[in-house]
């Protein structure tokens, strides 16, 4: 996705090699570098909360890279990504419960296996593009919801199946502390990856897919091959998301893995902005804190002399979810290109200053 | 095999079927005039089912008063959506009009839940008689009344189409939208009309399976269902929506029979249809009277 940011002064590009690099300027690497190296110490500054809030972070962030890959890159839509992500949380629940395989190799062989679910189910989308799509995905988000409620041998059915913590050399990381490193680990290795697959061959190919298939067709690229290949890496982003979050909590149970979940990583990536790496982590970030926010407004609201009104106290639920809905009407109405894009011009803004008009 | 509980199976599948119908006929009027996917079709059934039942409860009108009253505040709702929510859309890509459409319904969901509460209602008596017997066959006289209705509406859908002015300005805006606006048909009139049909008689519907189930939020799932059911028939068909919606209502019902009787499966009456729509989209993608998208750089 081209970007907005203007290049400073006397930075100029002779080689392709160097028009593609992951950072754009040298001042965003050390921020990045710096920054994944300051959130290294982030336990021992902040409390206990907000580790498993940046836990959160780290998960659904991998699931929603993986979406953004799928709809933001290719411009394939997915209504079952949820289901996605809960099929990785199971299989590597499964994986290591029923065959005795160390979790740290459960988690990528849950990815690989639903990667493999991910692709059978996009299928179609060979044949179907845009709503006809959207719709056989919603399908398949029920069809393996209801298997998760049917497949003992797999999930433990209504009563839920259970996950070990991650173990390393004889250490495990069972507590938040610990498990915050492998999630932060997950996170960057699979944002770098991201940013690796669109600087490649196979992801200008899922670009050409999205801005004019017919032409990228005519150009070579084997449409079929792409989507589906799209389909497969976006599940297998959510395989080890979902695998992460089995791990981290410990307990998978079916009920979590609704369509409001797929709406949710929806939601996030249209809020970052779509085919956004950065966006991605924005809106993850906006999302994951969105519900914190309302419940400390409410909790707020309690001690003033409005704090009485029983429906906003107790409707609280419902006023995260209308929350929601009312966000990502917002975000596609007022701006459409997402976080990232708002970012970008905020940061042109103070380049120019005080010229830009 | 227990005919007789087949036969009953599949005359509920018939009258099911036939609303399914109905909602499918809105989700494709919205389509064809006004290309938006409607993901919260079933929130206009919830809403028309609660503020009718909050009429008939709180303001203790009779039947019929409360009806009309809610049907009116469903066709001003639904424009005041269109105009206030989707015109900012058109022209957008798809994704971000079936997210538009999936937050309403999000919103709405939680609206409903948060005014009404989570526990089913069930309307007060409005027929005598609770049920019928016609031919040996037992039908619930509200199941009997939402065929009425149903067939009551597929009717006035048609009369209105093939001969008012209005419905005629709206095929052809369905058409070639350019070519209808530039013979002065109201484009904007046609989007806010299309979507206040909708609405209005998605309420229909929902009242009548409120009648017959109580109104609870499970009603918005029917907005769900309605998805094989246009597949089935194509999109942009309206009788293909009809056709659709009778076949999955039979078939959720036959898939309910063999599953109760020899697979012992489960949840074959929710699952079923969703088989169905990927195995058409597998073979035919635009479903039995779809038009196919022919495309040209």
């Amino acid at each position: 996705m081209s970007s907005l940011t203007m290049r400073p002064c006397g930075d100029f590009r002779t080689s392709y090699k160097q028009d593609n690099t992951i950072f754009e300027t040298k001042t965003i690497r050390w921020v990045t570098i710096f920054t994944i190296i300051a959130l290294c110490f982030a336990p021992l500054v902040v409390d206990g909360y907000f580790i498993t809030l940046l836990i959160q972070i780290s998960y659904l962030g991998i699931a929603a890279l993986g979406l953004n890959i799928l709809v933001g890159y290719t411009g394939q839509i997915s209504l079952g990504h949820g289901a996605f992500f809960g099929f990785g949380a199971f299989a590597s629940a499964w994986l290591n419960t029923s065959f005795n395989i160390p979790v740290f190799l459960c988690i990528p062989l849950a990815g690989f296996l639903t990667m493999g679910v991910g692709m059978m189910f996009g299928a179609p989308a060979a044949r179907i593009k845009g709503l006809y799509l959207a719709i056989a995905t919603l399908a398949s988000q029920f069809i393996i919801e209801d298997f998760f409620a049917r497949a003992d041998w797999f999930s433990g059915g209504s009563s839920g199946s259970m996950a070990n913590p991650v173990s390393l050399f004889g250490f495990d990381f069972d507590t938040d502390q610990s498990f915050y490193y492998i999630a932060l680990f997950s996170l960057v290795f699979m944002f770098i990856w991201g940013c690796n697959l669109m600087r490649s061959r196979d992801g200008r190919a899922f670009v050409a897919v999205r801005d004019h298939y017919l032409s990228a067709e005519i150009m070579g690229v084997k449409l079929n091959k792409y989507r589906l290949l799209s389909f497969g890496i976006s599940s297998f982003y959510a395989g080890i998301g979902g695998a992460l979050y089995a791990h981290y909590l410990g307990y998978v149970s079916a009920e979590g893995f609704t369509i409001m979940m797929s709406i949710q990583f929806l939601a996030m990536i249209i809020i970052g902005g779509l085919g956004s790496i950065k966006g991605t982590l924005m809106g993850v970030i906006f999302m994951v804190f969105l519900p914190e926010v309302l419940g400390t407004g409410v909790g707020l609201m309690k001690m003033t002399e409005w704090g009485n009104i029983p429906m906003v106290v107790d409707g609280l639920a419902y006023i995260k979810e209308m929350a929601i809905g009312l966000v990502i009407i917002g975000f596609l109405i007022f701006e459409p290109e997402g976080l990232a894009h708002r970012w970008a011009q905020i940061k042109n803004y103070w380049k120019f200053y005080p010229f830009a008009y | 095999m227990n005919f007789e509980l087949l036969i009953q199976l599949i005359i509920n599948g018939l009258i099911v079927g036939l609303l399914y119908g109905v909602i499918g006929m809105c989700f494709v009027l919205v389509y064809k005039s006004t290309q938006i996917v409607n993901f919260a079709q079933g929130e206009f059934l919830l809403i028309g089912a609660w503020v009718c039942w909050a009429s008939l409860i709180y303001l203790e009108l009779p039947f019929f008063v409360g009806f009309l009253l809610s049907l009116a505040f469903m066709a001003g709702f639904g424009v005041l959506l269109q105009m206030i929510v989707l015109r900012p859309m058109i022209g957008e890509p798809i994704i971000s009009v079936i997210m538009v459409t999936i937050g309403l319904s999000i919103f709405f969901q939680a609206l409903m839940k948060w005014i009404f509460g989570v526990s089913p209602q069930s309307y007060p008596q409005v027929f005598d008689t609770q049920s019928i017997n016609i031919m040996g066959l037992n039908v619930e006289m509200a199941y009997l009344m939402s065929t009425v209705i149903a067939l009551i509406i597929m009717v006035a859908f048609y009369l209105f189409f093939k001969h008012s002015k209005h419905g005629l300005a709206m095929r052809a805006t369905a058409f070639d939208q350019q070519a209808a606006q530039s013979l002065g048909v109201s484009v904007k009139h046609v989007f806010a009309m299309s979507w206040g049909i909708a609405a209005t008689v998605s309420a229909t519907a929902g009242i009548v399976i409120g009648m017959v189930n109580g109104v609870s939020d499970s009603l918005s799932i029917m907005g769900i269902k309605v998805f094989p059911a246009v597949i089935l028939g194509g999109l942009d068909s309206i009788v293909g929506a009809i056709v659709g919606g009778i076949i999955i209502g039979v078939l959720e019902n036959v898939a309910e029979f063999f599953d109760s009787q020899y697979l012992h499966i489960g949840n074959m009456y929710d699952i079923a249809p969703f088989y169905v729509l990927l195995i058409i989209l597998w073979f035919k993608p635009y479903g039995l009277f779809g038009t196919q998208d022919i495309e040209r750089i």
